[in-house]
């Protein structure tokens, strides 16, 4: 596997629009790529589940979790003037959305749209950042009328990115969490592995976890791995501190994040195995930001879970970026995991 | 030639005040089949000369419509685990609560523009306070994606750096994208001098591509010197309403170009362009503006010795925002009175005061 035909599966899994409670066009776009390769199913939740065989003798059943959803928006009111009111799916940074132009809707009714606010020569407060309720999307509907035709309540609204290289970097929308559904995608063909490998593409992670939750206790896996996409902040500053994790320094191990603490022998073994393959990974700072884990390692009887997330700045952004070589090295981390991995490492 | 693509092409081109030669150079190619006379002065102005019919010499119409938008500016780098990021400054009224999330063109001195993101750090390290406040401006750096040595070899300080937005066809012929403040009005004077093509009339025509609008009316103040013409439209965009701007701030969108009143016009201009725009049955709405109009209008009225000017504006929501929207509609009734307006001037017409008729 290579940097370049990964980072093309990220740039082209970018551009898809799959909303939390949405993500039929995530689902339809794996199909079309998996189905030859792996048994997959959907469950009421919207989870894409490819169950993989082991090659020989299954040593364990292992779950990898990669959520398809991101973060998004959603029509909940229209204005007399014809604009939308909107509300958020998933969470946004207060400060982001004024000058942003979006997408309202799907497929082939999909409509361009704009959050515009008041003219700086106008506004009495230029330092606040506008609140979401006092926000609006202007897709050039005239009245009242014609918007709640043309983008009816619950409408989604995505950010209209198409990604690209950049510098040594890719930029696009939604890396959060298609990262890790390329990883996911890219073992399930590269696979069988020695391990009976479920691939769990889920849903509604960015509204609380709650695909993974459901799968988690479906499925009942051995030992789980959540691929995800997590916040850098390793931008300039002022003081030195250390941050959560850094673009270009290989895949974050989480040793405990908000929600979940990751088994001390299950990290100790990612580590040994990344440092027996000279893989370069880091440690994600503790107590920063929650993932799938979070319901998965509290799933049934328990199960073991190591989260292991690329690098990503301006996350929940139109324009996250992420370095191609983290992308590579937490494919090559994971693929190495799959191999070596035993019951031991999973024991109480 | 179709409204939009001539304004999609006008909102791409590059343009920041003091930079204006990438738009310039695309303006001139668009004007050229339509004027006798072509050139640029000492600040970049783009100025174009379409004779009139009339004996010489012949009264002559300044339109002004500046070419250059709002920007920012390198000003330094910064550096973080060896990744390069420019740190930056506006050039004009840059509204720093429009930042995140844009992407930008940055332009190097020599070499291709390079792309970069708008960067600031993310919210869960800021303070309570801090994540509710827009981001000041030592918080703000675009990342291109590049290591610091790469980033020093190719951007220099003062590189200018341009929005990168798509421009967008909405429902109702309303459109949006950068920069529509004022490549808009340099659509409305296009579409005039094509439509005039077809016409005749006594005045000369001196259309200017004004530079340096946005950060002090500079180009306006040279270009009405070096023309002195006899009266001048200056043509800008306007507030149009929006969902937090009312009828007390702004004119209505769809409701056609507004003609600006009060101590920055001349009443005679003003009351020419009310009654060639009654007489076509173009929609066209009355903006009151009690002191300055910020636009070329206020820098070309106190030229030489004082020169009658007016104000054409297109109604603009979300104003110097990489999403202004306009509607193609107010834009093609403002081309269509302009170029009524210019039609109508008689060769021996002369903008007076009320007071002097008949004196």
């Amino acid at each position: 596997m290579d940097r370049e035909a990964l980072s093309e599966r990220l740039l082209r899994f970018s551009d898809i629009r799959a909303a939390s409670g949405a993500e039929k066009a995530m689902r339809r776009e794996l199909r079309r790529m998996l189905a030859d390769k792996v048994e997959l199913r959907t469950d009421a939740l919207g989870n894409l589940i490819a169950r993989q065989p082991a090659e020989g003798r299954p040593r364990l059943r292992v779950m990898v979790d990669a959520h398809m959803d991101e973060v998004s928006l959603m029509v909940v009111g229209h204005a007399a003037d014809g604009t939308l009111l909107i509300g958020g799916v998933g969470g946004f940074d207060a400060r982001l959305l004024p000058g942003l132009s979006v997408v309202v809707g799907e497929g082939e009714a999909a409509l361009p749209g704009v959050i515009g606010i008041k003219p700086i020569h106008l506004a009495d407060d230029w330092k606040s950042a506008t609140p979401m309720r006092r926000l609006r999307v202007d897709i050039g509907a005239g009245k009242k009328d014609e918007a709640q035709r043309l983008a009816p309540l619950g409408t989604r609204i995505y950010f209209p990115t198409r990604s690209e290289r950049m510098g040594a970097r890719l930029t696009g929308k939604a890396f959060d969490d298609r990262v890790g559904c390329t990883i996911l995608a890219t073992l399930l063909l590269e696979g069988p592995w020695p391990v009976e490998l479920y691939g769990l593409f889920s849903a509604q992670e960015e509204v609380g976890a709650r695909g993974a939750q459901v799968a988690a206790q479906t499925l009942q896996p051995d030992v789980a791995f959540v691929l995800e996409g997590t916040i850098a902040d390793d931008l300039p500053r002022e003081e030195e501190r250390s941050p959560t994790t850094i673009v270009g320094r290989g895949p974050a191990l989480s040793i405990f994040d908000r929600r979940a603490a990751t088994p001390a022998p299950l990290l100790r073994f990612a580590i040994e195995v990344a440092e027996a393959g000279g893989i370069p990974f880091q440690l994600k700072r503790p107590q920063a930001s929650g993932t799938n884990a979070s319901r998965i390692h509290s799933a049934g009887i328990g199960i073991p879970t190591l989260t292991i997330s690329m690098p990503s700045r301006y996350i929940h952004s139109p324009v996250a970026l992420v370095d191609p070589d983290d992308l590579l090295h937490t494919y090559r981390l994971m693929a190495s995991i799959l191999r070596v991995i035993t019951p031991a490492v999973v024991q109480p | 030639m179709e409204t939009t693509a001539l304004l999609r092409q006008l909102s791409e081109a590059v343009g920041p005040p003091g930079y204006e030669a990438p738009v310039a150079e695309l303006i001139e190619r668009l004007w050229r089949p339509y004027v006798d006379e072509l050139r640029r002065d000492p600040l970049g102005n783009l100025i174009a000369r379409r004779r009139g019919s009339g004996a010489e010499p012949r009264p002559v119409l300044l339109l002004a419509a500046h070419m250059d938008e709002i920007a920012l500016l390198v000003s330094g780098y910064a550096e973080a685990y060896g990744h390069g990021y420019l740190r930056i400054e506006p050039i004009g009224g840059i509204d720093r609560r429009v930042l995140l999330g844009q992407r930008v063109w940055v332009h190097p001195r020599d070499g291709e523009p390079l792309p970069g993101l708008i960067a600031t750090p993310p919210p869960h390290i800021l303070s309570q306070s801090e994540r509710k406040k827009v981001p000041p401006w030592d918080h703000l750096f675009i990342d291109p994606g590049l290591p610091i040595e790469q980033l020093e070899a190719r951007v220099r300080i003062g590189d200018p750096i341009t929005f990168r937005a798509d421009y967008l066809e909405l429902k109702n012929r309303r459109v949006a994208g950068k920069a529509f403040d004022n490549r808009v009005s340099v659509a409305v004077v296009t579409l005039a001098l094509a439509a005039l093509l077809e016409r005749t009339h006594a005045w000369d025509i001196v259309a200017v591509a004004t530079v340096q609008e946005e950060v002090g009316l500079y180009g306006a103040t040279t270009a009405a010197y070096g023309v002195a013409p006899t009266a001048a439209v200056a043509l800008d965009g306007t507030f149009a309403r929006q969902h937090d701007v009312g009828e007390d701030e702004a004119v209505a969108l769809d409701g056609g170009p507004a003609i600006g009143v009060g101590p920055n016009f001349h009443p005679y201009l003003v009351d020419r362009l009310k009654e060639v725009a009654e007489h076509h049955e173009i929609a066209h709405q009355i903006e009151a503006i009690p002191r300055g109009s910020g636009t070329d209008a206020w820098a070309i009225q106190v030229s030489r010795e004082g020169i009658p000017t007016a104000l054409l504006s297109v109604p603009m929501r979300y104003m110097h925002q990489p999403v202004e929207l306009l509607s193609l509609r107010d834009v093609e009734r403002a081309a269509r009175l302009l170029t009524e307006f210019i039609a109508d001037l008689r060769a021996d017409e002369r903008p007076v005061w009320e007071d002097e008729h008949g004196s």
